[in-house]
């Protein structure tokens, strides 16, 4: 038993920050922040060359078949560089739903073009009630796999080639050119990660062999999530605590200041404890462990307040820098907001985590 | 990254599991309602019986009564103790402290001489670091120690010994060159507390028990033999125990954190609230999920440690986020068991209406020390801010 990772996985993750800091470093995603998509397709090439498309896909599909430790350090150092674009949304969101609800013509047909980097894909779930609860989807297909309704909130639709659709139903693979489809942008704070609303009438779609794929999938793109969230709290980190250390008042760093230190310090803490609480999802995931659904939720419950609140830290020990455009940490600030709600917030994880072990304690049957 | 336990590391995790199966004390549940004295005696058995059972000390060297484990089946010997429910051990400072920092510093000698008593609690021990003017300033002590032929003299005094009352013996950090930079002059010594001029006087706290002692020195022989380390390089052996303190002390309270946590689940399907159990309740349900949360949360950045520590071989200033994490998190834990509880959370052992004998109002109580004691949360986010983040001094 090792907590710590294995020498391929260093290498992974330090090959990932020395690719994001060349390839995208902050300056390129400010500047694709101001693109209609926040896309840019040589940077997609680039990140197909590495085989980050593939990462966790077969190998038969074109994937490099690492495992789900090995995804959670790509999306930290994807997260820490606040990669802009559909990656996160095509590879782990989509990928991951053909992945495990596929049939395996459907993987070639779908899967395939994305792990070579051909194709970019997203996932169309919530609808107007805005919940992350599957009971709580209405849209349903026809008979002959015809979907006629909104989605709401679907991430980089704009360059998406094919869309997951996500039915009461089934699960539909829609062409994002199909008849009766139509995106409108719902512009939000994270500038890196537009969504859509999506109409459709009367659109085809091909269903997913196994819609019970779903919540391996959702758990999948949760604990990726997290990850992300993780890099950026400790890219919040370290601006934060270099700005403590160089900017004088009264004479001196404003880091020696306790009142400075002691919120880097929890900054720190809840960055730290996030990570733990990551890595072993990914691990109970990689495994199928019993308590895989619940380590997803505790990770995503803590880190869903804790990016926030490494944001609010970050910006009040900034001062007046911390509230500027040109600053950094906004954007981080902003991409934690929309990743709080993303699949379900704190609130929402934690009723999950009371029906796993608070209604299926012993007790209940014992106190009965 | 491998989470699966090796071959051997199953071995092990049966092995005390079958153990722990047969000899775990069912009757311990009603303790609280003895004397502070009768739950030790209580504690000293259990422990004998794990020492007996080759399971006290486990990371110890085997020639010491240990068994040679590897950190991470330490690891695992806190989950099985957590999942067994089973009690803590009376020595809890010598087992957690004093012993890994003999271990680490002491001669050949002292680790003869002391381990194995430690193991078997037939010598409790205490810990003398702080006093009435040195707190979180702990280098500031002033207790004096003069070397007079092959014997320290020691004059002083030392504050929050917890333990103190009953201790065998108690390492202590004293001044042995007070002409020297506050850090320079400092070394550690074991003293006998039964040894002339130790006067050990109880300190009443706010939960009404007297757990922690002022221990006073008037010309306290110890022999030289008794120092631990090198003279006047004491700060570098108390820093040693103190980062156990910090890092990996956190492990063993897995199994009190585990039984509240299941004994409050337990409560709140038991409880009414509106009509229906407590466990209904949106609000509750909520602060349940989130102590849960936060307590799996304690183990796996425990195991993270762990893990950083069995490849660098001591633990670092990081593990002050154990401590930040344990203590503030017992703090909010005794919180939500309070508004679940509604006014039985005040209730005393000495009402017949209590519920479990009062622990939950001890329990709040106690909490509030959690934050003070083994460094408290301002000096444990400043080692942070500057030993881990690299923030300049700010004392």
């Amino acid at each position: 038993m090792q907590f710590g990772l294995t020498e391929s996985q260093e290498i992974l993750r330090d090959s990932a920050r020395k690719f994001f800091a060349g390839e995208c470093p902050i300056a390129e995603a400010r500047r694709l922040m101001e693109t209609d998509a926040a896309y840019d397709a040589k940077l997609w090439s680039k990140l197909a060359e590495q085989g980050y498309t593939g990462i966790i896909f077969p190998e038969e599909y074109g994937g490099v078949g690492l495992g789900i430790v090995e995804l959670i350090l790509l999306l930290e150092e994807s997260g820490r560089a606040l990669l802009p674009g559909p990656f996160f949304t095509t590879v782990v969101q989509a990928g991951s739903l053909i992945d495990a609800a596929g049939s395996p013509e459907q993987k070639k047909k779908y899967l395939a073009p994305i792990c070579h980097g051909e194709t970019r894909a997203s996932v169309a779930f919530l609808e107007a009630n805005a919940s992350w609860d599957p009971a709580d989807i209405h849209l349903e297909a026809s008979a002959d796999g015809k979907l006629t309704g909104e989605k709401l909130f679907v991430p980089d639709a704009a360059v998406a080639d094919t869309i997951l659709v996500v039915a009461h139903n089934g699960v539909f693979a829609v062409d994002s050119k199909a008849p009766g489809l139509t995106l409108k942008p719902m512009p939000g704070m994270d500038l890196t990660r537009r969504q859509y609303s999506l109409k459709l009438k009367n659109t085809p779609g091909e269903k997913l062999a196994n819609p019970a794929g779903l919540p391996r999938a959702r758990g999948i793109a949760t604990a990726a999530l997290v990850a992300e969230m993780v890099g950026g709290m400790q890219r919040a980190l370290d601006l934060t605590v270099e700005y403590a250390k160089t900017r004088k008042q009264f004479g001196k760093p404003i880091g020696t200041f306790q009142a400075v230190q002691h919120q880097c310090a929890d900054m720190y803490l809840e960055t730290e404890s996030s990570r733990s609480a990551v890595y072993y999802a990914a691990w109970a995931l990689e495994q199928k462990a019993p308590d895989a659904a619940t380590a997803v939720s505790i990770a995503k419950m803590y880190a869903s307040d804790a990016s926030r609140t490494v944001g609010n830290r970050g910006i009040q020990i900034h001062g007046g820098m911390g509230f500027t455009w040109e600053n950094d940490l906004h954007l981080y600030y902003r991409r934690a907001k929309a990743s709080e709600t993303m699949f379900g917030d704190a609130t929402f994880h934690r009723e999950r985590i009371a029906r796993q072990v608070i209604d299926t304690s012993t007790f209940v049957a014992k106190t009965a | 990254m491998d989470l699966n336990l090796s071959i051997d590391e199953q071995q092990f995790q049966d092995e005390l599991r079958s153990w722990l199966s047969t000899n775990v004390p069912r009757e311990w549940e009603h303790a609280r309602e003895q004397s502070l004295d009768v739950r030790f005696e209580f504690h000293r058995k259990w422990q004998r019986q794990l020492f007996e059972g080759g399971w006290a000390g486990i990371s110890w060297p085997k020639e010491y009564g240990g068994r040679g484990a590897s950190l991470m089946q330490q690891v695992i010997f806190w989950q099985e103790m957590a999942r067994a429910g089973a009690p803590q051990m009376a020595n809890v400072l010598g087992l957690g402290l004093i012993g890994p920092t003999i271990i680490a510093f002491g001669t050949e000698e002292q680790k003869k001489r002391y381990l194995r008593n430690i193991l078997n609690a037939d010598e409790i021990w205490c810990q003398g670091f702080s006093e009435p003017n040195a707190g979180s300033d702990l280098a500031g002590l002033q207790t004096d120690a003069r070397l007079d032929g092959d014997h320290y003299v020691v004059n002083g005094q030392k504050v929050w010994t917890s333990y103190g009352w009953l201790a065998d013996w108690c390492e202590v950090v004293v001044r042995t060159d007070p002409a020297a930079p506050k850090h320079k002059g400092l070394t550690v010594m074991l003293v006998d507390m039964k040894s002339p001029g130790v006067d050990v006087r109880p300190l009443r706290q706010m939960t009404g028990e007297t757990e922690f002692n002022e221990v006073f020195f008037r010309d306290v022989r110890i022999p030289a033999a008794n120092v631990v380390g090198k003279v006047n390089q004491g700060w570098d052996v108390a820093i040693g125990t103190l980062m156990h303190e910090r890092g990996s002390f956190g492990a063993g309270l897995q199994i009190i954190y585990k039984r509240n946590m299941d004994r409050l689940t337990e409560l709140a399907h038991s409880t009414q609230r509106n009509g229906a159990p407590a466990a209904k309740d949106p609000i509750i349900r909520q602060k349940l999920a989130q102590c849960y949360a936060e307590i799996e949360i304690m183990r796996l950045n425990q195991m993270r440690a762990f893990s950083r520590i069995s490849s660098t071989g001591v633990p670092g200033p990081e593990g002050s986020i154990q401590k930040i994490f344990w203590s503030e998190l017992n703090q909010r834990f005794q919180q939500v068991a309070q508004e679940l509880l509604g006014p039985y959370g005040q209730l005393s052992s000495e009402a017949d209406e209590a519920i479990d004998n009062g622990t939950w109002s001890y329990g709040y109580l106690r909490s509030r020390g959690n934050t003070i004691e083994a460094g408290t949360s301002e000096i444990q986010r400043n080692i942070i801010g500057h030993f881990v983040l690299g923030l300049p001094r700010s004392y």
